[in-house]
């Protein structure tokens, strides 16, 4: 017992403080956070985030600088594995209502593998330390030059239902393994994400919603649906990873659906390859209104 | 070196297709399975459509002698099933008949494996059954209580006593080895790091490693000593991961704190190379994608130091605890025996007295001039499956620790040409799990003609079968938890 107890101490107090605001030199700072009480929870637990948490080579928000690109080279769009980086026809660019960039970026496909930042000769294409890439729709996800709307909360009649807690039940359709062990690293003492109210429970029938993982292939379709259909309305659905958004690396193969999207109605799309735990969380807090 | 019977070749190396002997077929049968009762493993055997047969190549690792023989006949739409004289390969024949409708005759179990055609549904087969008073059947997933993968698990019990679990799964097929077909290309290398994305490193090894062998290519020394350390970082990570959860499935809340964060404090000593926690990027065809400078090494050397720190502080209780050994010693017992002729491969089957290590018999990579003593244990119980885990551990942070010393100068990525017609490569990679297997083929356009994918866990699943025999249905989550078996690995 003295032996617990003596390494209880030597181990110490390691869960994490997470980031209220925006990270020194992020492209764009979110505004206040949310409510009284939301913002009391968050200051509770915030303060700048270890650089030791998100690494100096860490592949996040694309901050890309149209301005320096030379269409139509295509260079970028000839090395994407997902076809995630799409062209624009001159006639297009500058068009009246056409957004103004050469290219499309689909945060929705992209593994953040870099290729298409090592592909440009010009160094348009930067991958940021910005952890903060998820979205409440599809759309929001292509990067055409405008700024990146990050997610909205949910409705309030429906925050208000949920009150103080979100209890999410996971289906990984297809999913490698990757985002499903960055899932659960969420409830890991490191992390604690139980803070905030949120919890990954075992049955749909305690959940709120699902989070989704992976391309859904054509052997879990049936138990996707079946798992919603457990879940009390009004349910939320998360699509996480590239393969939940869009099929991913998978995409176009007969065995899989291309993601969660034509299948269910998603709330709230997290982008990654596999989706850093920290952009996960912040995606949730965001659906739930505690971060805008 | 052909022996008239079979291609001996050594663990990543490459010979033209038309150098394997194609052997009678019994010959070829007879071979395989004395082969096999004689101490060879049965790394993979597979189908290739030729001249409107099938091409059958079995390879069989020689860990004596440290070498892989690999043999080859021809069937037409049946042959004499392999499985009866060598158990070893009854998966492997159901997958073939999956796959190619090559039917084995007097295979005493075929069912699907991984149900890509949609009919039969995915785990619509007759089940084993038991019948009579009392015996009750409990069926799980393919949704479970974790954030984990699907997979069907069948139990026949009485009472508590679980007689036989059947293990249905194919929820994750993506047709991996299909889609590999015809390339490389841009996406290859997203399939290898995706086909298990836990084990990453280990895949994208086996995949680099089969594109470099197939040129008669070498990654760069520099490369080959990062790839080496960030497929010990993986296994570190995994490992701990999984120590912490055996001991939350024994309700030892100490430990399982800790590991849960020790894991993460590994993965993100990956990500401090490659910007990813499981190692995304860090391995690419012809070398590695991220080098390493003074800072990071240095860093890593800290980070790896602390970590074994608080792991030797959070595992260690494990082995002190009785409440915690009185869990784990003969749950889940294996026999030696059973282990060998199933096929079993890393830290499961050394945990049964089976002292196979790729690294060491193997070697590839970096493995030819750093040596990892190879970890085993006799009980094949979940204890014996820990503690190799925890000593592996150890081992692989002192592997670390000597490269991040010693690392070769020089360049980390060369080049490929493209790649010669006509020929066949293997590649073994000890993963976390055990053996990855990677057999590719090329046509004669030096195009991807066949890409077979072993993840060690193909040949685990039934283990943890066996594993369950005689126990109580209450011991599975800690059974299941100590191989910690893929199933996208399984399902591909």
């Amino acid at each position: 017992m003295s032996g617990i107890v003596i390494r209880r101490i030597r181990q110490g107090y390691r869960t994490m403080k997470l980031p209220e605001f925006g990270r020194p030199g992020a492209a764009t700072r979110p505004g206040r956070a949310g409510g009284r009480r939301a913002q009391g929870c968050l200051r509770r637990y915030s303060a700048a985030l270890g650089a030791a948490v998100l690494p100096e080579r860490f592949r996040g928000l694309p901050g890309i600088d149209f301005s320096r690109c030379r269409s139509p080279c295509g260079e970028c769009a000839a090395r994407c594995p997902t076809g995630a980086i799409v062209p624009r026809t001159a006639a297009g660019i500058g068009a009246a209502g056409e957004p103004p960039a050469p290219f499309t970026l689909d945060l929705g496909k992209c593994l953040f593998c870099g290729e298409c930042a090592a592909a440009c000769p010009e160094g348009a294409i930067r991958f940021s330390g910005d952890w903060r890439l998820a979205s409440r729709s599809r759309g929001s996800l292509i990067l055409d030059g405008r700024t990146f709307r990050h997610a909205d909360s949910l409705e309030k009649k429906i925050r208000r239902l949920l009150g103080r807690s979100l209890r999410l039940r996971q289906v990984s359709a297809g999913g490698c393994n990757a985002c499903e062990a960055d899932c659960n690293v969420l409830s890991t003492v490191g992390w604690d994400i139980g803070r905030f109210g949120i919890e990954f429970v075992a049955s749909p029938r305690h959940a709120d919603g699902i989070l989704v993982t992976g391309p859904v292939t054509r052997n879990m379709r049936a138990a996707l649906e079946k798992t919603y259909a457990a879940v009390p309305t009004p349910k939320i659905v998360i699509a996480s990873g590239a393969c939940a958004i869009s099929g991913g690396p998978y995409s176009g193969s007969e065995h899989v659906f291309d993601g969660v999207d034509g299948i269910l109605h998603v709330d709230l799309f997290v982008p990654g390859c596999p989706p850093h735990p920290l952009t996960i969380l912040d995606g949730l807090l965001r659906l739930l209104g505690r971060i805008r | 070196m052909n022996t008239g019977m079979e291609h001996v070749i050594s663990n990543a190396g490459a010979v033209e297709i038309s150098a394997v002997p194609i052997l009678p077929f019994q010959e070829f049968r007879d071979h395989v399975a004395w082969s096999v009762q004689g101490g060879l493993g049965l790394s993979a055997l597979f189908a290739c459509p030729q001249d409107g047969a099938f091409r059958l190549f079995a390879v069989l690792r020689d860990s004596a002698q440290g070498v892989l023989r690999v043999a080859s006949s021809l069937a037409g739409s049946s042959y004499a099933a392999l499985t009866p004289d060598c158990p070893a390969a009854h998966l492997f024949e159901r997958e073939m008949a999956e796959e190619w409708g090559l039917h084995p005759d007097g295979h005493p179990w075929l069912k699907p494996v991984r149900f890509p055609g949609g009919e039969p549904a995915c785990g619509d087969v007759p089940y084993y059954r038991m019948e009579g008073d009392e015996v009750h059947e409990v069926a799980v997933g393919p949704v479970h209580a974790g954030v984990i993968e699907p997979g069907h698990f069948r139990f026949q019990c009485h009472g508590e006593k679980v007689f036989h679990l059947e293990i249905s799964l194919g929820y994750q097929h993506r047709g991996v080895e299909k889609l590999l077909v015809g390339g490389p290309d841009k996406r290859s290398i997203h399939y290898a790091e995706t086909l298990a994305g836990d084990t990453s490193i280990g895949h994208a090894t086996a995949f680099c490693q089969s594109l470099e062998s197939l040129s008669r290519r070498e990654a760069p020394p520099r490369a080959q000593a990062i790839r080496g350390i960030a497929l010990e970082l993986e296994r570190i990570a995994n490992h701990i991961g999984d120590l912490g959860a055996l001991a939350g499935d024994v309700g030892y809340l100490p430990t399982m704190s800790w590991c849960g964060r020790i894991r993460g404090d590994v993965l993100n000593m990956t990500a401090l190379i490659c910007g990813s926690r499981f190692g995304r990027g860090m391995v690419r065809p012809g070398g590695a994608g991220f080098d390493v400078d003074a800072k990071i090494t240095g860093e890593l050397e800290e980070r790896l130091a602390a970590m074994l720190r608080d792991a030797r502080d959070a595992c260690g209780l494990l082995w002190k605890t009785p409440s915690v050994l009185a869990r784990f010693e003969g749950t889940g017992a294996v026999s030696n025996r059973d282990a060998r002729s199933m096929g079993m491969v890393g830290p499961a089957a050394r945990a049964c007295g089976i002292e196979e290590d790729a690294r060491h018999d193997l070697p590839a990579g970096i493995f030819r001039f750093a040596h990892i003593p190879v970890s085993s244990s006799r009980t094949g119980d979940v204890f014996a499956r820990a503690y190799v885990r925890w000593l592996e551990v150890q081992r692989s942070a002192a592997f670390i620790s000597e490269q991040l010393r010693s690392l070769p100068e020089g360049d980390i990525t060369a080049p490929l040409p493209p790649l010669p017609p006509d020929s066949i490569t293997v590649n073994c990679v000890e993963g976390w799990r055990g053996e990855i297997c990677h057999a590719a083929l090329t046509d004669s356009n030096g195009r991807l003609r066949a890409y077979k994918i072993v993840d060690p866990s193909f040949h685990n699943w039934f283990g943890l079968a066996l594993a369950m025999r005689g126990g109580e249905i209450s011991d599975f989550p800690l059974c299941n938890k100590s191989f910690n078996l893929s199933y996208c690995g399984h399902d591909l």
